[in-house]
Protein backbone atom coordinates (compact mmCIF):
# COMPACT_ATOMS: atom_id res chain seq x y z
CA UNK A 1 0.00 0.00 0.00
CA UNK A 2 1.39 3.31 -1.26
CA UNK A 3 2.09 5.78 1.87
CA UNK A 4 1.69 9.14 1.32
CA UNK A 5 3.80 11.95 3.11
CA UNK A 6 3.90 15.82 3.26
CA UNK A 7 6.66 17.41 4.59
CA UNK A 8 5.33 20.80 5.79
CA UNK A 9 5.96 23.61 8.24
CA UNK A 10 4.43 26.94 7.90
CA UNK A 11 7.19 28.65 8.19
CA UNK A 12 9.66 29.38 5.30
CA UNK A 13 13.39 28.77 5.43
CA UNK A 14 13.00 25.58 8.32
CA UNK A 15 14.56 22.51 5.78
CA UNK A 16 11.30 21.02 4.09
CA UNK A 17 13.11 21.04 0.82
CA UNK A 18 16.12 19.30 2.72
CA UNK A 19 14.37 17.12 4.30
CA UNK A 20 12.12 15.81 1.47
CA UNK A 21 15.26 14.73 -0.38
CA UNK A 22 17.10 13.47 2.46
CA UNK A 23 14.21 11.39 3.47
CA UNK A 24 13.34 10.76 -0.17
CA UNK A 25 17.07 8.89 -0.42
CA UNK A 26 17.02 7.46 2.75
CA UNK A 27 13.67 5.27 1.61
CA UNK A 28 14.51 4.81 -1.51
CA UNK A 29 18.01 2.87 -0.22
CA UNK A 30 15.38 0.25 1.53
CA UNK A 31 14.48 -0.71 -1.77
CA UNK A 32 11.30 1.09 -2.17
CA UNK A 33 10.13 2.65 -4.54
CA UNK A 34 10.08 6.17 -3.91
CA UNK A 35 8.75 9.63 -5.37
CA UNK A 36 9.31 13.17 -3.63
CA UNK A 37 7.11 15.52 -5.50
CA UNK A 38 7.58 19.22 -5.18
CA UNK A 39 4.73 21.45 -4.58
CA UNK A 40 6.35 24.19 -4.90
CA UNK A 41 4.81 25.84 -7.80
CA UNK A 42 6.98 29.13 -8.82
CA UNK A 43 9.71 28.29 -6.44
CA UNK A 44 10.97 25.24 -7.30
CA UNK A 45 14.29 23.93 -5.36
CA UNK A 46 13.75 20.29 -4.84
CA UNK A 47 15.59 19.76 -8.38
CA UNK A 48 18.37 21.71 -7.43
CA UNK A 49 18.92 19.72 -4.07
CA UNK A 50 18.23 15.93 -6.17
CA UNK A 51 21.08 17.17 -8.57
CA UNK A 52 18.46 16.97 -11.43
CA UNK A 53 17.90 20.30 -11.84
CA UNK A 54 19.00 20.11 -15.96
CA UNK A 55 16.81 17.00 -16.71
CA UNK A 56 13.71 18.71 -16.27
CA UNK A 57 11.64 18.70 -19.12
CA UNK A 58 7.66 17.99 -17.81
CA UNK A 59 6.60 19.28 -14.59
CA UNK A 60 3.75 18.69 -12.21
CA UNK A 61 1.36 21.21 -13.52
CA UNK A 62 2.32 19.67 -16.76
CA UNK A 63 0.73 16.69 -15.59
CA UNK A 64 -2.40 18.25 -14.32
CA UNK A 65 -3.27 20.55 -17.43
CA UNK A 66 -2.73 16.97 -19.74
CA UNK A 67 0.09 18.34 -21.51
CA UNK A 68 2.47 15.38 -20.36
CA UNK A 69 1.66 12.17 -19.13
CA UNK A 70 2.56 11.12 -15.98
CA UNK A 71 5.79 9.00 -16.82
CA UNK A 72 7.34 12.04 -19.06
CA UNK A 73 7.58 13.84 -15.90
CA UNK A 74 8.66 11.62 -13.81
CA UNK A 75 12.83 11.79 -13.63
CA UNK A 76 14.65 8.85 -12.61
CA UNK A 77 17.88 9.31 -9.62
CA UNK A 78 21.06 8.87 -11.29
CA UNK A 79 22.68 7.30 -8.26
CA UNK A 80 19.15 4.89 -6.62
CA UNK A 81 17.03 3.57 -9.41
CA UNK A 82 14.15 3.64 -6.69
CA UNK A 83 14.33 7.21 -6.12
CA UNK A 84 12.36 9.36 -8.50
CA UNK A 85 11.12 13.08 -9.11
CA UNK A 86 7.98 15.05 -9.99
CA UNK A 87 9.08 18.54 -10.28
CA UNK A 88 7.48 21.89 -9.98
CA UNK A 89 6.95 24.36 -12.72
CA UNK A 90 8.80 27.16 -11.85
CA UNK A 91 7.50 29.57 -14.44
CA UNK A 92 3.11 29.01 -13.44
CA UNK A 93 2.00 30.34 -10.54
CA UNK A 94 0.13 28.26 -7.64
CA UNK A 95 -3.14 28.52 -9.07
CA UNK A 96 -2.39 26.55 -11.44
CA UNK A 97 -2.51 23.30 -9.19
CA UNK A 98 -6.43 22.61 -8.84
CA UNK A 99 -7.62 20.30 -6.02
CA UNK A 100 -8.97 17.99 -8.99
CA UNK A 101 -5.77 17.60 -11.20
CA UNK A 102 -3.28 17.26 -7.54
CA UNK A 103 -5.99 14.26 -6.96
CA UNK A 104 -5.74 12.74 -10.25
CA UNK A 105 -1.75 12.52 -10.20
CA UNK A 106 -1.76 11.37 -6.42
CA UNK A 107 -4.39 8.31 -7.22
CA UNK A 108 -2.15 7.35 -9.97
CA UNK A 109 1.52 8.17 -8.03
CA UNK A 110 -0.07 5.58 -5.51
CA UNK A 111 -0.53 2.32 -7.95
CA UNK A 112 3.71 2.69 -8.64
CA UNK A 113 5.58 3.98 -5.99
CA UNK A 114 5.74 2.43 -2.37
CA UNK A 115 6.23 6.49 -0.92
CA UNK A 116 4.87 9.67 -1.87
CA UNK A 117 6.76 12.43 -0.56
CA UNK A 118 5.24 16.01 -1.14
CA UNK A 119 7.59 19.05 -0.04
CA UNK A 120 5.18 21.67 0.84
CA UNK A 121 5.50 25.37 0.41
CA UNK A 122 5.46 27.30 2.83
CA UNK A 123 2.58 29.38 4.48
CA UNK A 124 -0.58 27.76 4.99
CA UNK A 125 -2.39 28.68 1.51
CA UNK A 126 -3.57 26.90 -1.26
CA UNK A 127 -0.02 25.63 -2.19
CA UNK A 128 0.52 24.21 1.05
CA UNK A 129 -3.20 22.60 2.00
CA UNK A 130 -3.14 21.46 -1.26
CA UNK A 131 0.55 19.44 -0.61
CA UNK A 132 -1.28 18.12 2.61
CA UNK A 133 -4.57 17.16 1.03
CA UNK A 134 -3.82 13.43 0.46
CA UNK A 135 -1.72 12.94 3.55
CA UNK A 136 -1.30 9.76 5.49
CA UNK A 137 1.69 10.67 7.48
CA UNK A 138 2.82 14.28 8.32
CA UNK A 139 6.74 15.55 8.80
CA UNK A 140 6.34 18.40 10.26
CA UNK A 141 9.42 20.28 10.03
CA UNK A 142 10.58 22.84 12.96
CA UNK A 143 13.53 24.43 14.32
CA UNK A 144 14.12 25.04 17.93
CA UNK A 145 12.84 28.56 17.75
CA UNK A 146 8.60 30.26 18.56
CA UNK A 147 7.81 31.09 15.14
CA UNK A 148 8.93 28.05 13.81
CA UNK A 149 7.09 26.56 16.79
CA UNK A 150 4.25 28.40 16.35
CA UNK A 151 3.72 27.84 12.78
CA UNK A 152 3.89 24.06 13.31
CA UNK A 153 1.39 24.73 15.83
CA UNK A 154 -1.00 26.00 13.11
CA UNK A 155 0.09 23.48 10.61
CA UNK A 156 -0.73 20.12 12.63
CA UNK A 157 -4.25 22.10 13.42
CA UNK A 158 -4.87 22.23 9.42
CA UNK A 159 -3.92 18.89 9.01
CA UNK A 160 -6.56 17.92 11.37
CA UNK A 161 -9.16 19.53 9.13
CA UNK A 162 -8.16 20.00 6.34
CA UNK A 163 -6.72 17.00 5.01
CA UNK A 164 -8.73 14.05 3.06
CA UNK A 165 -7.95 12.07 6.12
CA UNK A 166 -9.58 14.30 8.57
CA UNK A 167 -12.59 14.76 6.32
CA UNK A 168 -13.20 11.09 6.55
CA UNK A 169 -12.73 11.14 10.69
CA UNK A 170 -9.10 9.70 10.28
CA UNK A 171 -6.45 11.40 11.69
CA UNK A 172 -2.93 12.21 9.82
CA UNK A 173 -0.11 10.34 11.05
CA UNK A 174 2.53 13.45 12.42
CA UNK A 175 5.84 13.43 13.29
CA UNK A 176 7.65 16.16 14.50
CA UNK A 177 11.46 16.64 12.83
CA UNK A 178 13.37 18.98 14.49
CA UNK A 179 15.65 20.46 12.51
CA UNK A 180 18.92 22.63 12.49
CA UNK A 181 18.96 21.78 16.54
CA UNK A 182 22.55 23.57 17.45
CA UNK A 183 23.11 21.82 20.88
CA UNK A 184 25.37 24.55 22.02
CA UNK A 185 23.11 27.15 21.50
CA UNK A 186 20.43 25.40 23.37
CA UNK A 187 22.38 25.06 26.29
CA UNK A 188 22.63 28.85 26.09
CA UNK A 189 19.39 29.33 26.03
CA UNK A 190 19.30 30.99 22.45
CA UNK A 191 16.87 28.43 21.11
CA UNK A 192 14.28 26.15 22.68
CA UNK A 193 15.09 22.65 23.76
CA UNK A 194 13.68 19.69 22.84
CA UNK A 195 11.83 19.37 25.54
CA UNK A 196 10.32 22.62 25.31
CA UNK A 197 9.22 22.08 21.67
CA UNK A 198 7.76 18.70 22.35
CA UNK A 199 5.64 20.09 24.92
CA UNK A 200 4.60 22.90 22.84
CA UNK A 201 3.74 21.04 20.04
CA UNK A 202 2.72 17.42 22.02
CA UNK A 203 3.31 14.78 19.06
CA UNK A 204 5.92 12.67 18.81
CA UNK A 205 9.38 13.46 17.54
CA UNK A 206 10.94 11.46 14.35
CA UNK A 207 14.26 13.14 14.37
CA UNK A 208 16.80 15.78 15.46
CA UNK A 209 18.77 16.91 12.73
CA UNK A 210 21.53 19.50 13.96
CA UNK A 211 22.59 22.20 12.07
CA UNK A 212 25.74 21.61 10.26
CA UNK A 213 27.60 22.76 6.70
CA UNK A 214 27.50 19.05 5.58
CA UNK A 215 23.67 20.22 5.13
CA UNK A 216 24.86 22.82 2.34
CA UNK A 217 27.79 20.95 0.91
CA UNK A 218 25.57 18.51 -0.26
CA UNK A 219 23.29 20.88 -1.71
CA UNK A 220 25.70 22.34 -3.82
CA UNK A 221 26.85 18.90 -4.95
CA UNK A 222 22.97 18.44 -6.04
CA UNK A 223 22.75 15.35 -3.70
CA UNK A 224 20.36 14.31 -1.00
CA UNK A 225 22.26 14.96 2.32
CA UNK A 226 22.03 10.66 2.60
CA UNK A 227 23.75 10.29 -0.47
CA UNK A 228 25.93 13.20 -0.05
CA UNK A 229 28.27 11.51 2.72
CA UNK A 230 26.25 9.61 4.48
CA UNK A 231 28.65 9.06 7.94
CA UNK A 232 27.83 12.61 8.44
CA UNK A 233 25.80 14.09 11.89
CA UNK A 234 22.59 15.24 9.54
CA UNK A 235 22.84 12.41 7.00
CA UNK A 236 22.57 9.84 10.29
CA UNK A 237 20.04 11.86 11.99
CA UNK A 238 17.52 11.71 8.17
CA UNK A 239 18.63 7.91 8.10
CA UNK A 240 17.06 7.06 11.79
CA UNK A 241 14.65 9.34 11.14
CA UNK A 242 13.35 7.75 7.80
CA UNK A 243 13.52 4.06 9.68
CA UNK A 244 11.46 5.28 12.14
CA UNK A 245 8.66 6.43 9.74
CA UNK A 246 8.67 2.96 8.05
CA UNK A 247 7.81 2.05 11.38
CA UNK A 248 11.43 0.77 12.96
CA UNK A 249 11.92 1.51 16.64
CA UNK A 250 15.05 3.45 16.62
CA UNK A 251 16.58 4.66 19.86
CA UNK A 252 16.65 8.89 19.60
CA UNK A 253 19.46 10.76 19.94
CA UNK A 254 20.28 14.80 20.39
CA UNK A 255 23.44 15.65 18.43
CA UNK A 256 26.20 16.43 20.64
CA UNK A 257 24.94 14.42 23.32
CA UNK A 258 24.90 10.95 24.25
CA UNK A 259 23.39 8.04 22.53
CA UNK A 260 20.10 7.17 24.36
CA UNK A 261 19.48 10.11 26.65
CA UNK A 262 16.65 11.23 24.67
CA UNK A 263 14.87 7.54 24.95
CA UNK A 264 12.38 8.04 27.46
CA UNK A 265 11.31 11.37 25.18
CA UNK A 266 10.49 9.65 21.98
CA UNK A 267 7.23 8.01 21.81
CA UNK A 268 5.86 10.66 23.23
CA UNK A 269 2.11 11.18 22.34
CA UNK A 270 -0.38 14.31 22.20
CA UNK A 271 -2.90 13.83 25.33
CA UNK B 1 -13.37 17.27 16.13
CA UNK B 2 -16.10 18.45 15.32
CA UNK B 3 -16.00 21.21 17.93
CA UNK B 4 -12.95 23.14 16.82
CA UNK B 5 -13.42 25.95 14.37
CA UNK B 6 -10.50 26.16 11.93
CA UNK B 7 -11.76 28.13 9.61
CA UNK B 8 -13.11 31.05 11.46
CA UNK B 9 -13.24 33.14 8.13
CA UNK B 10 -15.81 31.59 6.64
CA UNK B 11 -18.55 33.21 9.01
CA UNK B 12 -17.75 36.16 10.89
CA UNK B 13 -18.58 36.16 14.06
CA UNK B 14 -17.32 38.43 16.98
CA UNK B 15 -17.60 38.88 20.35
CA UNK B 16 -18.83 41.79 20.96
CA UNK B 17 -17.03 42.96 24.00
CA UNK B 18 -16.60 39.52 24.73
CA UNK B 19 -20.53 39.74 25.91
CA UNK B 20 -22.63 38.69 22.71
CA UNK B 21 -21.93 37.04 19.34
CA UNK B 22 -22.46 39.46 16.13
CA UNK B 23 -23.03 37.85 12.83
CA UNK B 24 -22.26 39.70 9.83
CA UNK B 25 -24.10 37.88 6.99
CA UNK B 26 -22.62 38.67 3.49
CA UNK B 27 -23.80 38.40 -0.15
CA UNK B 28 -25.19 36.19 -1.59
CA UNK B 29 -27.16 35.74 1.00
CA UNK B 30 -27.62 32.01 0.43
CA UNK B 31 -24.32 30.95 -0.01
CA UNK B 32 -23.85 32.36 3.33
CA UNK B 33 -26.55 30.53 5.06
CA UNK B 34 -24.86 27.25 3.74
CA UNK B 35 -21.71 28.07 5.48
CA UNK B 36 -23.36 29.23 8.40
CA UNK B 37 -25.27 26.12 8.41
CA UNK B 38 -21.96 24.06 7.94
CA UNK B 39 -20.28 25.79 10.76
CA UNK B 40 -23.41 24.92 13.38
CA UNK B 41 -23.52 21.07 12.13
CA UNK B 42 -19.23 21.50 12.81
CA UNK B 43 -20.08 22.41 15.99
CA UNK B 44 -22.65 20.94 17.63
CA UNK B 45 -25.09 23.67 19.48
CA UNK B 46 -23.39 26.46 18.85
CA UNK B 47 -25.87 29.00 17.95
CA UNK B 48 -28.83 27.07 19.91
CA UNK B 49 -31.22 29.68 21.27
CA UNK B 50 -28.09 31.36 21.54
CA UNK B 51 -28.69 35.96 22.12
CA UNK B 52 -26.84 37.18 18.49
CA UNK B 53 -26.74 40.38 17.08
CA UNK B 54 -26.99 41.02 13.13
CA UNK B 55 -24.88 43.12 11.47
CA UNK B 56 -26.18 44.63 8.49
CA UNK B 57 -23.88 47.70 8.33
CA UNK B 58 -21.75 45.95 5.18
CA UNK B 59 -24.97 44.67 3.51
CA UNK B 60 -27.38 46.12 0.68
CA UNK B 61 -30.43 44.55 2.20
CA UNK B 62 -34.18 45.79 2.04
CA UNK B 63 -37.17 45.47 4.38
CA UNK B 64 -38.50 42.08 2.71
CA UNK B 65 -35.23 40.72 2.56
CA UNK B 66 -33.86 41.37 6.48
CA UNK B 67 -37.45 40.02 7.04
CA UNK B 68 -36.46 37.07 4.89
CA UNK B 69 -33.18 36.59 6.32
CA UNK B 70 -34.12 36.77 10.11
CA UNK B 71 -36.97 34.04 9.26
CA UNK B 72 -34.01 31.93 7.87
CA UNK B 73 -31.87 32.33 11.38
CA UNK B 74 -34.95 31.55 13.05
CA UNK B 75 -35.97 28.40 11.33
CA UNK B 76 -31.84 27.80 12.25
CA UNK B 77 -32.62 28.91 16.25
CA UNK B 78 -30.69 31.21 16.38
CA UNK B 79 -32.31 34.38 18.38
CA UNK B 80 -31.56 37.72 17.34
CA UNK B 81 -31.24 39.72 19.71
CA UNK B 82 -30.64 43.20 17.69
CA UNK B 83 -29.67 44.38 14.56
CA UNK B 84 -26.76 46.89 14.71
CA UNK B 85 -26.09 48.97 11.55
CA UNK B 86 -29.81 48.76 9.48
CA UNK B 87 -31.09 52.30 8.46
CA UNK B 88 -34.10 53.23 10.14
CA UNK B 89 -36.36 52.47 7.22
CA UNK B 90 -35.65 49.07 7.13
CA UNK B 91 -37.21 48.41 10.52
CA UNK B 92 -40.66 47.60 11.65
CA UNK B 93 -42.81 46.51 14.36
CA UNK B 94 -41.84 42.63 15.54
CA UNK B 95 -37.99 42.76 14.04
CA UNK B 96 -35.81 42.40 16.62
CA UNK B 97 -34.85 46.25 18.09
CA UNK B 98 -32.12 48.28 16.37
CA UNK B 99 -28.71 48.29 18.18
CA UNK B 100 -25.96 50.73 18.04
CA UNK B 101 -22.18 49.80 19.60
CA UNK B 102 -23.82 46.61 21.16
CA UNK B 103 -26.91 48.60 22.99
CA UNK B 104 -29.62 49.32 21.79
CA UNK B 105 -30.09 52.65 19.73
CA UNK B 106 -32.03 55.45 20.94
CA UNK B 107 -35.06 56.10 18.70
CA UNK B 108 -34.51 59.01 17.48
CA UNK B 109 -30.59 59.29 16.11
CA UNK B 110 -28.64 61.86 18.48
CA UNK B 111 -25.78 63.31 16.80
CA UNK B 112 -22.67 61.19 16.73
CA UNK B 113 -20.73 62.52 19.59
CA UNK B 114 -22.78 61.28 22.40
CA UNK B 115 -23.62 58.18 21.44
CA UNK B 116 -20.27 56.77 19.50
CA UNK B 117 -18.06 55.21 21.74
CA UNK B 118 -14.43 55.71 22.28
CA UNK B 119 -12.47 53.28 20.36
CA UNK B 120 -10.41 51.37 23.00
CA UNK B 121 -12.17 52.54 25.76
CA UNK B 122 -11.22 51.14 29.13
CA UNK B 123 -12.33 47.63 29.03
CA UNK B 124 -13.70 47.41 31.99
CA UNK B 125 -16.20 49.55 30.64
CA UNK B 126 -17.25 47.38 28.37
CA UNK B 127 -18.56 44.54 31.05
CA UNK B 128 -21.92 46.20 31.43
CA UNK B 129 -23.79 43.29 30.02
CA UNK B 130 -26.09 43.94 26.92
CA UNK B 131 -28.24 40.61 27.23
CA UNK B 132 -29.34 39.60 31.26
CA UNK B 133 -29.57 35.52 30.22
CA UNK B 134 -32.76 35.14 32.05
CA UNK B 135 -32.01 32.66 35.06
CA UNK B 136 -34.09 29.53 34.51
CA UNK B 137 -34.36 27.37 37.67
CA UNK B 138 -34.50 23.77 35.60
CA UNK B 139 -31.67 24.91 32.93
CA UNK B 140 -28.93 22.01 32.77
CA UNK B 141 -25.64 23.72 32.78
CA UNK B 142 -23.86 22.52 29.20
CA UNK B 143 -20.40 21.89 29.01
CA UNK B 144 -18.30 20.48 26.32
CA UNK B 145 -14.72 18.74 27.10
CA UNK B 146 -11.94 18.83 24.41
CA UNK B 147 -9.55 15.81 24.42
CA UNK B 148 -6.56 17.76 22.26
CA UNK B 149 -4.45 20.43 22.45
CA UNK B 150 -5.98 23.16 20.52
CA UNK B 151 -3.53 24.84 18.24
CA UNK B 152 -2.89 27.80 16.75
CA UNK B 153 -5.31 29.48 14.58
CA UNK B 154 -7.88 27.77 16.14
CA UNK B 155 -11.07 28.60 18.15
CA UNK B 156 -13.36 26.77 20.07
CA UNK B 157 -16.87 29.61 21.02
CA UNK B 158 -18.96 27.50 23.37
CA UNK B 159 -21.55 30.06 24.81
CA UNK B 160 -23.78 27.56 26.19
CA UNK B 161 -21.76 26.73 29.10
CA UNK B 162 -18.29 25.49 30.12
CA UNK B 163 -15.21 24.34 28.10
CA UNK B 164 -12.93 21.56 29.52
CA UNK B 165 -9.53 21.16 27.12
CA UNK B 166 -7.40 18.25 28.28
CA UNK B 167 -4.28 18.88 26.95
CA UNK B 168 -3.04 22.90 25.94
CA UNK B 169 -4.03 26.26 24.14
CA UNK B 170 -1.33 26.93 22.25
CA UNK B 171 -0.50 30.81 20.97
CA UNK B 172 -2.78 32.04 19.21
CA UNK B 173 -5.84 29.72 19.55
CA UNK B 174 -8.49 31.12 21.47
CA UNK B 175 -11.45 30.07 23.77
CA UNK B 176 -14.47 31.33 24.17
CA UNK B 177 -16.76 29.64 27.06
CA UNK B 178 -20.12 31.49 28.00
CA UNK B 179 -19.47 29.46 31.60
CA UNK B 180 -16.33 28.60 32.87
CA UNK B 181 -13.01 27.48 31.47
CA UNK B 182 -10.40 24.38 32.03
CA UNK B 183 -7.39 23.79 31.15
CA UNK B 184 -5.44 20.85 32.16
CA UNK B 185 -2.48 21.51 30.44
CA UNK B 186 -0.74 25.09 29.60
CA UNK B 187 -2.63 28.19 28.65
CA UNK B 188 -0.39 30.08 26.08
CA UNK B 189 -3.25 31.66 23.98
CA UNK B 190 -6.28 33.46 24.98
CA UNK B 191 -9.07 32.46 27.67
CA UNK B 192 -12.65 34.09 27.68
CA UNK B 193 -14.66 33.06 30.40
CA UNK B 194 -18.19 33.88 30.96
CA UNK B 195 -18.50 35.89 27.37
CA UNK B 196 -21.95 36.05 27.04
CA UNK B 197 -22.63 37.98 30.66
CA UNK B 198 -21.70 36.04 33.28
CA UNK B 199 -19.58 37.39 36.10
CA UNK B 200 -19.13 34.21 38.10
CA UNK B 201 -17.29 32.21 35.42
CA UNK B 202 -14.13 31.60 35.97
CA UNK B 203 -11.29 30.30 34.65
CA UNK B 204 -8.69 27.75 35.97
CA UNK B 205 -5.44 26.30 33.83
CA UNK B 206 -2.63 24.23 35.26
CA UNK B 207 -0.20 26.52 33.51
CA UNK B 208 -0.43 30.38 32.76
CA UNK B 209 1.35 31.40 30.11
CA UNK B 210 -1.61 33.24 28.60
CA UNK B 211 -1.64 36.15 25.57
CA UNK B 212 -4.98 37.13 27.42
CA UNK B 213 -7.50 36.80 29.88
CA UNK B 214 -11.45 37.97 29.83
CA UNK B 215 -13.96 37.23 32.01
CA UNK B 216 -17.24 38.61 31.49
CA UNK B 217 -15.88 40.89 28.94
CA UNK B 218 -13.27 42.57 31.81
CA UNK B 219 -9.28 41.39 30.16
CA UNK B 220 -6.20 41.46 31.18
CA UNK B 221 -3.25 40.86 28.76
CA UNK B 222 0.07 39.32 29.22
CA UNK B 223 1.13 42.35 30.25
CA UNK B 224 -0.90 43.10 32.99
CA UNK B 225 -0.26 39.87 34.37
CA UNK B 226 1.64 39.18 37.80
CA UNK B 227 5.13 37.69 36.96
CA UNK B 228 4.86 35.36 39.51
CA UNK B 229 2.01 33.73 38.25
CA UNK B 230 3.39 33.06 34.91
CA UNK B 231 3.92 29.10 34.43
CA UNK B 232 1.92 28.31 37.72
CA UNK B 233 -1.34 26.79 38.28
CA UNK B 234 -3.83 29.22 38.60
CA UNK B 235 -7.39 30.01 38.96
CA UNK B 236 -8.80 33.63 38.21
CA UNK B 237 -12.34 35.50 38.74
CA UNK B 238 -14.07 38.45 39.13
CA UNK B 239 -14.33 40.33 41.37
CA UNK B 240 -16.23 43.68 40.64
CA UNK B 241 -14.25 45.13 38.08
CA UNK B 242 -11.15 43.26 38.35
CA UNK B 243 -9.69 40.05 37.55
CA UNK B 244 -8.56 38.54 40.58
CA UNK B 245 -5.84 35.24 40.61
CA UNK B 246 -4.55 32.73 42.67
CA UNK B 247 -1.69 29.44 42.51
CA UNK B 248 -3.31 26.47 42.50
CA UNK B 249 -1.61 23.98 44.86
N1 LIG C 1 20.46 21.00 9.22
C1 LIG C 1 20.84 22.09 8.52
N2 LIG C 1 22.03 22.66 8.77
C2 LIG C 1 22.43 23.75 8.06
N3 LIG C 1 21.71 24.33 7.10
C3 LIG C 1 20.50 23.80 6.81
C4 LIG C 1 20.00 22.66 7.50
N4 LIG C 1 18.78 22.37 7.00
C5 LIG C 1 18.54 23.27 6.03
N5 LIG C 1 19.57 24.14 5.91
C6 LIG C 1 19.68 25.26 4.97
O1 LIG C 1 18.58 26.13 5.17
C7 LIG C 1 18.14 26.68 3.95
C8 LIG C 1 16.67 26.40 3.76
O2 LIG C 1 16.47 25.00 3.63
P1 LIG C 1 15.31 24.40 2.73
O3 LIG C 1 15.33 25.00 1.37
O4 LIG C 1 15.37 22.93 2.85
O5 LIG C 1 14.07 24.98 3.54
P2 LIG C 1 12.54 25.00 3.08
O6 LIG C 1 11.77 24.82 4.35
O7 LIG C 1 12.30 24.04 1.99
O8 LIG C 1 12.40 26.48 2.55
P3 LIG C 1 11.15 27.10 1.74
O9 LIG C 1 10.12 27.37 2.79
O10 LIG C 1 11.71 28.32 1.13
O11 LIG C 1 10.71 26.06 0.75
C9 LIG C 1 19.00 26.05 2.86
O12 LIG C 1 20.02 26.95 2.55
C10 LIG C 1 19.56 24.83 3.53
O13 LIG C 1 20.82 24.47 3.00
MG1 LIG D 1 11.41 24.36 0.06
Amino acid sequence: MAKVIVVTSGKGGVGKTTSTAALGAALAQRNEKTVVVDFDVGLRNLDLVMGAERRVVYDLVNVIQGDAKLPQALIRDKRLDTLFLLPASQTRDKDSLTPEGVEKVMAELKKHFDWIICDSPAGIERGATLAMRHADIAVIVTNPEVSSVRDSDRIIGLLDAKTERAERGERVEKHLLLTRYDQARAERGDMLKVDDVLEILSIPLVGIVPESTDVLKASNLGAPVTLADSKSAPALAYLDAARRIAGETVPMTIPGEKRGFLGKLFGRRAA
Amino acid sequence: MTKVLTDTRSIRIKGRSFLALVLSPEPPLDAWLTRLDDLASRSAGFFLGRPVVLDVADLEIDRAGLKKLIDELGQRNVRIMGIEGGRPSLFEPGMPPAMKGGRPAPDIEIPAETTAEPVGAAPAKAAVPIVQVEPQATRAISSIVIREPVRSGQSVIFPEGDVTVVGSVASGAEIIAGGSVHIYGTLRGRALAGSVGNASARIFCRRLEAELLAIDGVYKTAEDMAPNLRGQAVQLWLEGDSIMAERLN
